[in-house]
């Protein structure tokens, strides 16, 4: 059974990845900051190897004609739905608050942003 | 009892020969007795349950009577549940209790159901095997070693092994129908914007919608109809007039046109499951249906459209994951900057992050042209494809997996392998149709099969329709895995 799934993979493979797409080290350590997610060295070249493997599977979407076809941001074709500009949410906080990992006189504390 | 329908409990609770108490106490019994061995639940509210039952045992001796009232339900723990602990498999959302009901959620209540606990899932939603929930993979009841399918895994068991008639899911990329199939139970994602996404905790916003699992689909019919309609909470929710999903079931088959996409049984899908599929296809012709041979000639690029907008769209959803209000925080860090860094980094599991990862990529400034917008297009040519074939056919129907459920820990190490599981399933959550999977059979090694039907833009009842007229000839979705507690 197994056999077969491994056909299907190759043959995805071979339809889609002629060429390898080479993401650096230093590509990873770049979007792990735009990201905002620690990646260790030690992490940092599985990561690399995985993601690299992702974006050879995507890279293929590059090859396909697109040319005058509108891009499909959504299943549907709406406009934002407008309400009356009215106030109808009512102070939660105390509930939502519960979940926060510190909090002082209903604001949340972090770490120190202005010198 | 347990391995009763919804509709058949209901008839027996609406009978008085059962009453919601005595049959939320059973059902929470077996959940005690299987959830060590399949781990499909992560939270189990018992008294709460309890209380919750009699208050349907009440309402019912009031004179008050519908189809859920007093059944007992599961929600994948991606909904927000007032009160009760909701962690998305998540340790970024270990501790988290959700200060409110999803929309969901609250109509399935409205309509008495009993809320047992919440389900095991794949962390945020990402996976298709149940096995990157920082709780531990879910066990699929017809082989333990083997994977019940994801996102929705924890559901899809909790199901399969009559822990419970009715669970909710969320199908982001074929979270509901891929683990349907996998477990050898029904489970549907409706057209999107039928089901309100509010307190559905979101993963990709243009994709996700939230769906019904259970062993028919008279009984997935019951359910999406509770589950269906209008929130003005979410701006998605479509405003349509309410559907009564049970009301076209027993529509006769006759002049039913069923299109088989030959890139859907054509080389690399398991011969078992092709097989199966075709059995399904020739039951469903003796009934009067005819077959056309259609062609989907983009659909195989759904799976890199869907992992370049799927990880976009998560991207974002998940930068509000930063330690600040809610979730994971790091005990040490040096400054804000650090915190949203380890926080992040501690609170995420690796499928996860390489997502996130992707996702920033992709958007990220010279990358957007080449990968997303490019993608955006390849998603529409996608829709085409579909909006053509729907001119030659009512329905859609396929394999919903290329293969039966694989072994647990099998393809962790491979994204893209695990990714191609997904293959016949993304296109319905990007062209945002409908489409359910039901059992259509067992392969050599007695692992359940899935059928996937699609239709068009709001052909949930006729989708129903044709699956409950297949389940009046076969008895598959009657079949239970060996060696359940009784």
């Amino acid at each position: 059974m197994m056999g077969e799934y491994d056909t299907l993979v190759s043959f995805v493979f071979a339809q889609f990845f002629p060429r390898k797409m080479a993401l650096s080290l230093a590509d990873v350590q770049r979007i792990a900051y735009l990201a905002r997610i620690e990646i260790t060295p030690a992490e940092a070249s599985d990561v690399e190897a995985k993601l690299g493997r992702i974006f050879d599977m995507i890279g293929e979407l590059r090859a396909v004609d697109t040319t005058g076809i509108t891009p499909m941001s959504h299943a549907q074709d709406l406009m934002l739905p407008l309400r009356p500009d009215v106030v109808t949410e009512t102070d939660e906080h105390l509930v939502y608050q519960q979940n926060a990992p510190a909090t002082e006189g209903g604001l949340y504390l972090v770490p120190k942003v202005i010198e | 009892m347990l391995d009763s329908t919804i509709a058949e409990l209901s008839a027996a609770l609406t009978a008085r020969s059962l009453s919601s108490v005595e049959l939320t106490s059973a059902v929470l019994d077996r959940i005690d007795a299987e959830n060590p061995r399949l781990n499909a639940f992560l939270t189990v509210e018992r008294e709460a349950a309890l209380e919750q039952a009699k208050a349907a045992d009440a309402r019912r001796a009031a004179g008050e009577n519908g189809p859920l009232l007093g059944i007992p339900v599961a929600h994948k723990d991606i909904l927000m549940t007032a009160g009760v602990r909701t962690t998305c498999g998540s340790r970024m959302l270990a501790n988290f209790v959700a200060p409110y009901d999803a929309h969901v959620v609250a109509r399935m209540a409205a309509a008495g159901m009993v809320m047992v606990g919440k389900t095991n899932m794949d962390e945020f939603a990402m996976g298709s095997s149940n096995e990157t929930s920082h709780f531990g993979p879910v066990m699929n009841p017809w082989d333990v070693e083997r994977v019940p399918g994801g996102s929705s895994g924890g559901s899809a068991a909790a199901v399969a092994a009559r822990m419970v008639p009715a669970a909710t899911g969320t199908d982001t990329g074929g979270s509901i129908r891929q683990p349907a199939a996998f477990s050898g139970i029904c489970g549907l994602k409706p057209t999107y914007g039928v089901c309100s996404r509010y307190g559905l905790v979101a993963f990709a916003s243009s994709l996700d919608q939230a769906g019904p699992f259970a062993r028919t689909a008279e009984d997935c019919a019951l359910l999406l109809s509770a589950m269906a309609g209008h929130d003005a909470r979410d701006s998605t929710s479509l405003d349509r007039a309410a559907e009564d999903y049970s009301g076209d079931l027993e529509r006769p088959l006759k002049g039913l046109r069923i299109g088989v996409p030959h890139e859907y049984v054509s080389q690399g899908i398991d011969d078992e499951v092709t097989r199966r599929i075709y059995e399904a296809l020739e039951a469903l012709l003796r009934l009067g249906a005819t077959r056309v041979d259609i062609s989907l000639p983009n659909v195989k690029l759904s799976v890199p459209v869907y992992y370049v907008i799927a990880p976009a769209e998560a991207s974002s959803n998940l930068s509000r994951f930063d330690g600040v209000r809610y979730g994971h925080r790091a005990e040490s860090y040096t400054d804000l900057n650090d915190m949203y860094q380890k926080s992040r980094a501690e609170g995420f599991g690796g499928e996860v992050k390489r997502r996130i990862l992707t996702g920033t990529y992709v958007l990220s400034h010279g990358y957007y042209d080449a990968y997303y917008l490019k993608a955006q297009q390849v998603r529409r040519l996608i829709a085409e494809d579909f909006k053509r074939a729907y001119e030659q056919c009512d329905l859609i129907m396929g394999p919903t997996a290329p293969t039966t459920a694989f072994r647990i820990g099998e393809n962790v190490n491979d994204p893209v392998k695990m990714y191609l599981n997904d293959i016949f399933t993304i296109a319905a959550n990007l062209t945002g149709g409908p489409a359910m999977s039901i059992p259509c059979g067992f392969d050599a090694d007695g692992m359940p099969v899935g059928l996937q039907i699609q239709g068009n833009y709001f052909q949930e009842a006729r989708i129903l329709n044709v699956a409950h007229c297949y389940q009046q000839v076969t008895d598959w979705h009657r079949r239970s895995p060996q060696g359940l507690a009784s």
